[in-house]
């Protein structure tokens, strides 16, 4: 393919993205209107009278018409406000920078430790087909895949942190005592390893471990299936069989041949696996005191804090639309075959 | 730099602890008395009370960063815990104070070495900027200073540098002690106004984030929804200096993830824990639990006058009658907190509030009650709670409707998400049947009455309205409690409380909190905010 | 192409052949049979009112009296797990046929006129989908009201989607195919081609994501439940059983949150090992 015409479909495929992140605006900025209870009466306190809540309606301008109110909201968001969020007070933008890497660094790990053992089982099963150790695989991602995130948390919790002491208290990134490391990327993984403080990436790897476990578990099954699925698929295909024939060395025609075409739908599930995960963490992060945009989705929902509800949507949102953007764009390295804008 | 490098230290120094399997770094650190760590399950939304939509667990910033004129005293309980005792007022910010003669003033002299945390005086103009903004920005702080009888600027009277005057607009026993809640905080006012706006003449946004007291702690550090770190003002002049020289306030969701970290020891202190995890964690000689009854507030059920059934005084009596209090105490309040049903009068014997009201379970008596209204048969009422209270919410909605099906009332549970509670319940008034916790801030029973009896108050979620009931309030809200008229009054109050029950008392709770033993110090508050001034390693 | 419809007597015949050779469908199979039975017949059975307290006997570990002992109000769990079941079930199932059914309408549509129609299905998934999933359904259920019936609304719009692109693609890969064309050049309007010859061929593919969707419905819900957008107590589910059972697991009442936990988990990987067991028998590429 030519640059040009590559990025002639680049800029289709982003084209593309417009309406769907206006519908996305659209949706959220009713869905957190459509929210029961009124956030005025909710911030005016405990002791509120009609007066002080006439007050403070005015003040976060939920007493103006709702095209009004959407018109500022699109406004605000084109210059990059995204307004500020009663219930923890500061503005929007600020949370989701720093939460974000919190919730991202979680699930990335997550992925990591899940797709380092669900692709090689997916192998595994697809070389030995309706073995033992086929149902083997199954049965253990199935068995991941079916326990409640919270369930798998708490469980872990009280084992190794209550019972046997092995884990650190679930409280979070870090350790009480160690501030968080200068911020580059907002991953205290890699931020601690610029700055050089090992204790502090000890203590960030530490409070990952079980979080990321739960999750972990919880994405082994589609990653490994999907891995299965193609494998099987690309081994009963004829260029594998031709390659058989020539008698090309059979752990050769696996990893080179068949792993790099089985690769395609793979990465295909990691992206909507990531998404998927990135919801279910609202869970996982509730369970483990993290600092994330998921704990913070719940908690504004349930204030009808709606610039917060309204800028994590949008923020999530996005960051989908992007992956899978760049996933479209993984497909053409990988296969020169698959055109975009199709 | 400093403060980054002590903490890189003191983390490695932790590091090293950190290889023997039990011993985590923060306890300790703990252990050398310069660290309290205090866990809760609420988010701090901002260090300023005054802003709009500040929480109730910010309130605590208040309390412990800022100094008001005057605070209340402390008394030893007979179980030999400590509280703040609402009948002596202590010097805070002011040195002493009067009440003019015709008793429409209260003069306050503030202390001469009394000074903000950058050094500057404390003054009588930063006291009435401070009073001003308390009355005027609206919300609640506006009200709670309402409630005492602060309304206008107007009565905030600078005498000089170092005095100032309160006038009242009618004599009140409400109004010195409602200057001592955390809502009339002083605070600087030369940095406040430094960053005051047009648009913004209080400093909202400002003070929202720094805070600029004269307190006994600074914010080292905030976090939204995941810590708060207080460090100690060495020069305070409010009260003894805090033996701590830092606080970490974190904040952790999940209750039972702050059950453990208080059981295995690695965090000091834990706020506010639920009922049945004080009572069990009494067996454990690693914790320290106190609890102390919340003053002045009660867990209710509350019939609505609106829904029609209710408007018929039997029922809510027959309703009263058909509440199995003791499963409720024992399963809900794990027997913790006071017992507020089976009073043995009808009438009052005296006024002490809350007592107990004169209900017991009795279901014969219940169905006999409501046989002689047109509700014989039964009728189906939907029974709300706040999510938010769900711990306690969920088991007494579930026995209160077990108990009222056996009277034939239908009731079908409705949890309510904390952001519409508000609203539906107490705004709006239009829940038939729900639990509500009502606590009132000033210790006095008329001032219960005042937001829960009386018609269209915002905690009278019942719909009560009752003429004679308002007049009551009326006339024994301000005038002293040694007041010839204050006790028959008040009796003639509580006995149309226990005689219409618009409000059905199921128990007084508990403020619970617990603390490694090593903990001395804690006192309990109205405010129910852990006040860590007072704590000591 | 037409091996993608399987005729029915050759597939019980492969029912059979799939069971017998793969023991883990086998036991999948049982187990779902288990759970339906369990379902209807649970309410009947059970020894104890799953709904009555009994507060003398609360927090009382596993017993001959109560199998999975009792909650902090004195309830049976073992009573509560099995009622539950009915409720769990119908949750799922209700969810998804109606992700199923809108789904496949919309993505039949899609695929088969193309063209605008397409685009603006299209976008309208891809708006649905760039919401992470359990937020959109905690917003559904938050702003509707946390019913039962909003429950099983907010479940079924989150999994339309995946119903429509595939039903989607399968029409769309099919507009054009052999069988297709002569179906409509012996006079079959455009709508009975569609739903005679093309919407079957996508049905397969669909049955196993049906499948897999129960379990994650189920899980869904029991999600909402542990942050109190679920069932309305004192309903016995098993997701609410385990967000209240949490509470309760550092005190040592164990049994609260186990029991129904691992109920969910039987349930959720019954219908996940279904689903795998159905896409052998669909699947051409492993009949013989």
């Amino acid at each position: 393919m030519q640059l040009t015409q590559r990025l002639g479909a680049i800029g289709y495929r982003l084209l593309q993205a417009v309406p769907v992140v206006f519908g996305i605006i659209v949706i959220t900025f009713m869905l957190t209107r459509a929210l029961p209870g009124d956030p005025a009466v909710y911030f005016a306190g405990p002791a509120a009278d009609e007066r002080s809540i006439a007050e403070i309606r005015a003040q976060l301008g939920l007493d103006r018409p709702l095209p009004v109110q959407f018109w500022s909201y699109l406004s605000d968001l084109v210059r990059g406000d995204l307004g500020t969020s009663i219930s923890t007070g500061q503005p929007v933008t600020h949370e989701l920078m720093t939460r974000l890497p919190a919730s991202l660094e979680l699930t990335l790990v997550a992925l990591l430790f899940s797709v380092l053992i669900a692709v090689p089982l997916g192998v595994l099963a697809a070389t030995r087909p309706d073995t033992w150790i086929d149902h083997l695989c199954r049965f253990i991602v199935t068995a991941g895949v079916s326990l409640p995130t919270f369930f798998t948390g708490l469980l872990l919790v009280y084992v190794f942190y209550f019972l046997l002491g092995w884990a650190p208290p679930p409280m979070g990134r870090l350790d009480i005592l160690y501030l968080s490391p200068e911020r580059v990327t907002g991953f205290y993984l890699i931020d601690a390893l610029i700055a050089g403080e090992y204790a502090t990436w000890r203590s960030a790897a530490a409070h990952l471990v079980l979080p990321a476990l739960t999750l972990g578990l919880f994405t082994l099954a589609p990653i490994a299936r999907m891995t299965r699925a193609a494998m099987l698929q690309v081994l009963a295909s004829d260029f594998i069989r031709t390659a058989r024939s020539a008698g090309l060395n059979r752990r050769k025609i696996l990893l080179s041949y068949a792993f790099r075409n089985a690769l395609l739908p793979v990465i295909t599930t990691l992206g909507m696996v990531f998404s998927f995960a990135l919801g279910a963490n609202v869970l996982v992060e509730k369970v483990f005191a993290w600092p994330g945009i998921g704990s913070y989705a719940v908690e504004a929902l349930v204030v009808s804090d709606y610039a917060a509800v309204q800028g994590f949507v949008l923020a999530m949102a996005l960051l989908f639309v992007t992956l899978n953007l760049v996933i479209d764009l993984t497909y053409t390295l990988i296969d020169p075959r698959v055109r975009l804008g199709d | 730099m400093q403060r980054r490098d002590f903490l890189k230290n003191a983390s490695a120094a932790a590091v090293g602890a950190s290889i023997l399997p039990f011993l985590k770094s923060t306890p300790a650190l703990a252990q050398s008395g310069d660290t309290i760590v205090v866990v809760t399950g609420t988010t701090i939304n901002s260090l300023d009370l005054h802003r709009t939509g500040t929480n109730r667990p910010s309130y605590q910033v208040a309390v412990n960063c800022y100094d008001r004129l005057i605070s209340f005293g402390v008394k030893t309980l007979p179980d030999g815990s400590l509280s703040y005792d609402y009948d002596t007022l202590v010097p805070e910010l002011a040195e002493r104070w009067e009440i003019a003669a015709d008793g429409l003033s209260v003069t306050f002299y503030l202390k001469p070495d009394a000074a903000f945390w950058d050094g500057t005086p404390v003054t009588a103009t930063d006291v009435k900027w401070s009073l001003d903004r308390a009355v005027s920005v609206g919300g609640f702080p506006t009200v709670q200073m309402r409630a005492g009888g602060m309304e206008s600027p107007d009565q905030f009277e600078i005498i000089d540098d170092k005095t100032i005057r309160v006038h009242y607009l009618q004599p009140s026993k409400l109004l010195l002690p409602d200057l001592a809640v955390p809502v009339p905080f002083i605070i600087n006012s030369k940095v406040a106004l430094a960053h005051a706006t047009d648009d913004d003449p209080w400093a909202m946004e400002y003070l929202h984030r720094n805070p600029a007291g004269s307190g006994a702690f600074k914010v080292e550090r905030w976090q939204p929804s995941e810590q708060l770190v207080y460090i100690r003002n060495d020069d305070w002049q409010g009260g003894p200096l805090p033996a701590v020289r830092r606080v970490i306030i974190r904040e952790i969701p999940s209750q039972s993830t702050r059950r453990a970290l208080i059981e295995r020891g690695s965090v000091q202190f834990s706020h506010d824990i639920p009922a049945k995890d004080a009572r069990e964690m009494l067996a454990n000689p690693r914790v320290k639990v106190i609890g102390n009854p919340i003053e002045n507030c009660l867990h209710v059920l509350c019939p609505n006058l609106n829904f029609a059934p209710f408007q018929d005084k039997r029922v809510r009596q027959a309703v009263a009658y058909a509440i199995p209090y003791a499963e409720i105490y024992r399963n809900a309040a794990y027997e913790r907190g006071a017992p507020m049903w089976g009073g043995e009068h009808l009438e009052p014997q005296s006024v002490v509030w809350p007592q107990p009201f004169p209900y017991t379970t009795d279901y014969d008596k219940a169905r006999e009650l409501l046989a002689q209204t047109d509700y014989k048969d039964g009728f189906e009422v939907p029974l709300s709670f706040d999510l938010g209270t769900a711990e306690w919410g969920e088991p007494t909605a579930l026995l209160i409707q077990e108990g009222l099906a056996r009277i034939g009332i239908r009731a079908n549970i409705e949890r309510i998400p904390g952001a519409n509670w508000r609203t539906i319940a107490l705004v709006e008034k239009n829940l038939p049947l729900h639990l509500e916790n009502f606590g009132g801030w000033l210790n006095t029973p008329c001032y219960y009455f005042f937001w829960a009896y009386v018609s269209d108050r915002l905690f009278n979620s019942s719909n009560y309205s009752d003429p004679e009931m308002d007049q009551l309030v009326a006339e024994t809200l301000h005038i002293p409690m040694d007041d010839p008229d204050y006790e028959p009054k008040l009796k003639r109050m509580i006995a149309k409380a226990f005689d219409e029950v618009p409000r059905i008392p199921l128990y007084q709770p508990n403020l619970e909190v617990a603390m490694i033993p090593q903990i001395e110090g804690y006192q309990f508050w109205f405010h129910r905010m852990p006040d860590v001034r007072t704590l000591k390693l | 192409m037409d091996t993608l419809a399987p005729r029915p007597n050759t597939l019980g015949r492969h029912f059979l052949y799939v069971l017998s050779s793969n023991p883990v469908t086998a036991i999948a199979f049982a187990l779902f049979t288990l759970i339906v039975l369990t379902g209807i017949f649970g309410p009947l059975l059970v020894p104890y009112d799953p709904l009555a307290t009994h507060s003398a006997r609360a927090l009382e570990p596993p017993s001959w009296d109560h199998w999975f002992g009792t909650d902090h109000l004195g309830r049976d769990v073992f009573s509560r797990v099995v009622v539950a079941t009915r409720l769990d079930l119908l949750i799922s199932v209700a969810a998804v046929s109606l992700s199923f059914v809108f789904g496949s309408l919309l993505g039949a549509m899609a695929g088969f006129f193309g063209g605008w129609t397409d685009r603006i299905i299209g976008r309208v998934l891809d708006t649905v989908m760039a919401f992470p999933l359990f937020v959109l359904a905690m917003g559904i259920v938050a702003a509707a009201g946390n019913t039962i019936e909003n429950i099983i609304i907010a479940t079924a719009i989150i999994n339309l989607p995946f119903y429509a692109r595939m039903v989607r693609a399968e029409v769309n890969i099919r507009r054009n195919a052999g069988f297709v064309q002569a179906a409509r050049l012996s006079g079959n309007s455009d709508l009975r081609v569609l739903a005679t010859q093309i919407f079957p061929n996508a049905l397969p593919p669909i049955m196993v994501q049906l499948s897999l969707n129960m379990g994650w419905a189920i899980l869904n819900a029991a999600g909402l439940s542990f942050i109190g957008l679920g069932v309305s107590p004192p309903t016995p589910e098993w997701g609410i059983m385990v967000a209240e059972g949490a509470n309760f697991i550092v005190s040592g009442e164990w049994w609260l949150t186990l029991f129904p936990g691992m109920a969910l988990m039987l349930a959720v990987f019954t219908f996940n090992l279904l689903g795998d067991g159905l896409r052998d028998l669909v699947d051409p590429q492993r009949r013989t």
